[in-house]
């Protein structure tokens, strides 16, 4: 656990960069500093591992005063990937990744395996690790800044824009590998970015930092989006705040409408009737075995005497349980149905998503914690 | 005879490669003046350069200093310490080692300043010491520049030990001081041949040297890098002398 007691750094200058921050970050989760750039973000983090001493307050990871200790031996215990990157231009790739493993005296072996384990960790080609760094791309590079901090598995880690100089594509991918890799390693992370979208996806919780280094708000990214602290807040949050709710959301949290469902035996009276409860004029078809058949209005079964004859629509598109509330309102305004149809394993109608369950969603006070 | 046929005569007397005033002879006293004023030299200058570059303190007052030491002639210099220093190899090794300094001392400092503050932030944030952050990243990063001070040191210093022989010591000089006197044109030129060539084969060997140490992600890298550094360092030069 990483605790900031009303920490407050002035520089020399008279810059006012971080003004009496207190919070906390627990063990095993990812706390992530955004807010506009000069906001103290870097100052903030950099405070962690003393590479900046504050000013005022205190800062203690697991409940002792970092500033009782030598500042190298804190910093080989806390993983850091610098804002700039700062691979050392005269190492190669692996000798970047073992240089905190030879700075506390790991052996030769001991070294290279871990290396070797870290170059596939992070998705680096294996032939990569004899090149230097001016011979790697910035995607790769700050995959080996990545590396380089987790090189002796520290419980705790400091990354400043760890992923600032890649393109979105790329950058999403890094994402998403690190995101995976942290639910196996659960470290203690304060993560620095300047663009909330990257917030909202990485963090367990985040920290809204304003000019002058005043913490707005501290919260998981659902409460904050649910309930923005300040105008400030919601302004930096910006617009499509409900859609990057939603997007937090997962199908399976909410619980799906049975809808007005029938199967291919069903008449097309009966039809008729479920609609009519329902209020539609279609409704939702499936087999015997409650696999998803698609959808059937009920003007076109006109004529028709079971549901199986009818003309029966694929739904433009399914939601899983995994899928975010956001997919599957994404597949709502794509549907004629206007609802979306949630199926489980092996294709088994689940239910259906519907407008109504959404705004309930939206409209509940945040509830939704992490993990 | 023509001059250059007497020059050739002159290289190849066996009894200019005998002796302790042969050719061999003075060349090896040329070497061991040469490398005595280097290695003096960089002992000065190398710790004093470091230090100031890896603190970033005091860097140009170094320069600057180093550089009036470059503005004083040798021959003066020279001179001088003969005056107060009396009749020894001394007043020579004064004149040389200042000489040697200033191109060390621009370079290394420089080298180390450009370092990437990020690269040298990286270090410290893994833990380095500020000891280890100079020996494990400085030094190698800036090899290339350190190395090019040596060389310019080097190469000047062999191209001016030749005034050794101006207060009577051996070296190539000998050649020159006598040949001028004796008014012996072949034995003047000569001995400037010998010297050029010696200061040549001092660039090569020490090019050689610089190629095996500097680290190969370096090589590539700095091949254009070092060559702002230098010009900027050459700028720095000029504007401190004005
Ligand atoms: N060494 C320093 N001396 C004086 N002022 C500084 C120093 N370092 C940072 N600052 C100032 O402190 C404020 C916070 O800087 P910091 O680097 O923490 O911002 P940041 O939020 O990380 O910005 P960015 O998103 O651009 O990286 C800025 O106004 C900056 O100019
Ligand atoms: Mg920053």
């Amino acid at each position: 656990m990483i605790t900031f007691n009303s920490v407050s750094k002035r520089f020399a200058d008279g810059t006012t960069a971080v003004d009496s921050l207190s919070l906390e970050v627990p063990d095993g989760e990812i706390a992530v500093f955004v807010g506009p750039s000069g906001c103290g973000k870097t100052t903030t983090l950099r405070m962690v591992n003393r590479m900046i001493e504050p000013t005022d307050g205190v800062i203690e990871v697991d409940g002792k005063n970092i500033l009782k200790e030598d500042p190298a031996e804190l910093r080989r215990r806390i993983g850091y990937v610098i804002q700039q990157i700062g691979l050392f231009p005269h190492r190669t790739i692996r000798e970047n990744i073992g240089t905190v493993p030879g700075l506390v005296g790991w052996d030769k072996k001991r070294t290279q395996e871990r290396v070797d384990e870290l170059i596939e960790v992070v998705g680096l080609q294996e032939d990569s690790g004899d090149r230097y760094p001016h011979e790697l791309s910035g995607g790769q590079q700050q995959r080996v800044g990545v590396a380089r901090a987790l090189a002796v598995d520290p419980p705790i880690m400091l990354m400043d824009e760890p992923f600032g100089a890649v393109d979105p594509i790329v950058r999403t991918r890094l994402q998403e590998e690190f995101l995976r890799l942290q639910q196996e390693v659960q470290k203690t992370i304060v993560f620095v970015t300047h663009d909330i979208d990257e917030a909202i996806k990485m963090g367990d919780r985040i920290a809204l930092l304003s000019q002058g280094g005043h913490l707005e708000q501290y919260a998981t990214p659902e409460e904050m989006l649910a309930s923005p602290a300040n105008e400030f807040v919601a302004d930096f949050l910006g617009g499509e705040r409900g859609l990057k709710q939603l997007a937090l959301i997962s199908v399976s949290d909410v619980d799906a409408q049975s809808g007005p469902v029938v199967t291919l035996e069903d008449t097309r009276a009966h039809a008729s009737e479920v609609a009519g409860d329902a209020n539609t004029d279609w409704v939702v078809v499936v087999d015997d075995a409650r696999h998803l058949r698609g959808w059937v209005s009920i003007e076109e079964l006109n004529g028709q005497r079971n549901v199986g004859e009818g003309n029966i629509h694929a739904f433009s598109a399914e939601v899983k349980s995994g899928d975010s509330l956001r997919t599957a309102l994404n597949a709502m305004v794509t549907s004629r149905t206007g609802v979306a149809a949630r199926v489980g394993e092996g294709g088994i109608y689940e239910g259906i998503v519907t407008h109504r369950l959404i705004n309930e969603e939206l409209s509940k006070p945040a509830q939704h914690t992490p993990d | 005879m023509t001059f250059l046929s007497e020059l050739l005569a002159w290289f190849t007397d066996p009894l200019n490669w005998q002796g302790t005033s042969g050719i061999p002879i003075r060349t090896w006293e040329h070497i061991q003046y040469s490398v005595a004023a280097t290695l003096i030299a960089a002992l000065i200058a190398l710790p004093i350069s470091l230090y100031l570059g890896h603190t970033g303190r005091g860097g140009l007052l170094a320069i600057n200093i180093a550089n009036i030491g470059r503005a004083i002639p040798s021959l003066g210099l020279i001179i001088m310490a003969f005056i107060l220093l009396g009749l020894n190899i001394v007043p020579v090794m004064i004149a040389l080692v200042a000489l040697a300094i200033p191109p060390i001392v621009t370079n290394t400092y420089i080298g180390i300043r450009n370092v990437n503050r990020e690269v040298r932030d990286a270090a410290g944030g893994m833990g380095m010491t500020g000891w280890q952050i100079l020996t494990r990243v400085e030094i190698p990063v800036a090899l290339p520049l350190i190395m090019a001070g040596l060389r310019t040191s080097a190469v000047q210093v062999v191209a001016t030990a030749t005034l050794a022989a101006y207060l009577s010591f051996g070296g190539l000089g000998r050649f020159l001081f006598d040949g001028l006197a004796l008014q012996d044109y072949e034995q003047l030129t000569g001995g400037a041949l010998l010297i050029a060539a010696l200061s040549l084969i001092t660039e090569f060997a020490l090019a050689r040297v610089q190629a095996v140490i500097v680290p190969k992600g370096l090589a590539k890298r700095n091949a254009t890098a070092a060559v702002d550094a230098k010009m900027s360092g050459r700028a720095g030069v000029a504007s401190s002398g004005a």
